[in-house]
């Protein structure tokens, strides 16, 4: 009697120490983040690349248009850099776990492929979001555009943007880390998916630096943005488990 | 057995073509475009083919992923190449068409734009598969990329729908008209390039099968 009394309480002990699956998945995600932030912080080696990279393409533009013609095609310019820039960091995701075999440990661990994939996808989001964050000022500033006028609309649209780019760039990250010329198949393969997310981006950039708010005649392009990040999300999430495992 | 059925429908394909072609040259100039226009008689059966090839990547390509058959991975690239290739004379085609109607080879209309990115996307499917070199991930990845490819398609579509648009539209569900004996060559065309379509896919289904066995055997030598 003593001892099954015993035993009921360290097995009621159990359940108490273990989280709800829900809660323990975010936990996961962002574990993996953190991880990733850490590393990146401490070689910046990605992001240097990216933002000097960003700059310089920014620092081209004003060689290669006219001020006046920069103001039109902000949207496009912008996203142009944002997306070239963004590759440099999505090219390292998983990269950089491949020395020391990290990579093989990271998909032993008991961590859920899907829980990997978002860490590493929000990781490379603020990544990337970061350099954005830095091109928009230095755009404004060397081409002479007041891009501030619809700040916080273009904050939404640059926020799901980068989420398209991010979502594309990571799950392709991970297609590609094994393969020969990864840094060339990864921009090859993830720029045309991109198109749609891409050129909604475009349209909405263009207009809010310009200072027009969305209107009824641009709000699809929101929508199609919100669906593409979605849809995307919702396949990758799905196929990451296949393409890491097998 | 399977030898003659696929000769035998590419037989039946051939000699419709010809049936077809000897049809069509026979046909009158139209009023506007001249002779011209009948290269509509070629042009939307390859799309049909090309998009049949599509479907049928998909489709082999997600039970791939279920099953993990690699003869479905097989007729995943297979499908993906001729598809390729019927798209690419159904671009060709509709440039010539632009050229002499438009008076321009290419414009950045929304069914150009999107057709363009299609034939792009799987470029990219044939890349990647050249990219990989373990056999096992190779067809997972492909796979993969396929249903991404895949979804891509139609989100292309209507977003550069919303961009621009300037292809005419359909002559069969959007207005316009075709005399029916003229419907009729237009649809065994179409049964014709689809029939073959599924030769030359059957051809290139049975080669890649048997590049697997020699692979396997290579390594079965090298193991020894």
């Amino acid at each position: 009697m003593q001892s099954m009394a015993s035993s009921s309480v360290s097995v009621a002990a159990i359940p108490e120490r273990r989280r709800p699956a829900a809660i323990e998945f975010v936990r996961q995600i962002f574990v993996v983040m953190v991880k990733d932030l850490r590393a990146e912080f401490r070689t910046k080696e990605a992001i240097n690349a990216s933002l000097a990279f960003a700059l310089v393409i920014l620092l081209l533009f004003s060689f290669a248009f006219e001020e006046e013609t920069t103001r039109d095609i902000s949207g496009g310019l912008l996203w142009i850099v944002f997306a070239f820039a963004g590759t440099l960091i999505l090219n390292r995701s998983f990269a950089r776990e491949q020395p020391n075999d990290c990579l093989d440990a990271l998909i032993a661990a008991p961590v859920p492929a899907a829980a990997l994939f978002l860490g590493k996808a929000l990781a490379n989001y603020f990544l990337v979001l970061a350099v954005e964050l830095v091109s928009l000022p230095v755009f404004g500033i060397f081409h002479n555009v007041n891009w501030t006028r619809q700040f916080w609309q273009l904050m939404v649209v640059v926020a799901l943007g980068t989420w398209a780019l991010t979502v594309i760039g990571t799950i392709f990250s991970a297609l590609t880390v094994n393969i020969r010329l990864r840094e060339v198949m990864l921009p090859m393969l993830t720029y045309p998916i991109l198109i749609p997310a891409l050129l909604a981006a475009m349209m909405l950039t263009t207009d809010l630096v310009a200072g027009k708010p969305i209107g009824p005649d641009t709000v699809s392009w929101l929508k199609m943005l919100i669906g593409f990040d979605i849809i995307y999300t919702a396949v990758s999430v799905v196929l990451v488990e296949v393409i890491l495992v097998g | 057995m399977r030898d003659k059925i696929i000769y035998g429908i590419g037989i039946a394909a051939a000699a419709v073509i010809a049936w077809n072609l000897y049809a069509i040259w026979g046909l009158p100039d139209e009023v506007n475009q001249g002779s011209v226009y009948k290269i509509i008689f070629f042009h939307v059966p390859m799309w049909a083919a090309g998009g049949t090839g599509a479907v049928t990547s998909l489709v082999a390509s997600v039970l791939f992923l279920i099953t993990r058959k690699f003869k479905l991975d097989a007729l995943a690239v297979a499908s993906t190449e001729v598809g390729l290739a019927f798209l690419t004379i159904g671009l060709a085609t509709g440039s010539i068409w632009g050229r002499q109607i438009w008076g321009i080879w290419w414009t950045w209309d929304a069914r150009l734009t999107s057709a363009l990115i299609c034939w792009i996307l799987y470029a990219g499917y044939l890349m990647l598969r050249r990219a990989v070199e373990e056999p096992t991930q190779r067809a997972i990845f492909a796979a993969v990329y396929s249903i991404f490819a895949f979804i891509d398609v139609p989100i292309v579509f209507f977003s550069i729908k919303w961009w621009r648009t300037q292809h005419p539209q359909p002559v069969f569900w959007g207005g316009g008209s075709f005399p029916p004996d003229w419907t009729r060559h237009f649809l065994w065309n179409m049964a014709a390039m689809i029939a073959l379509g599924v030769v030359l896919t059957a051809v290139r289904y049975r080669q890649e099968e048997a590049q697997r066995e020699i692979d396997s055997l290579r390594r079965m030598a090298h193991a020894l």
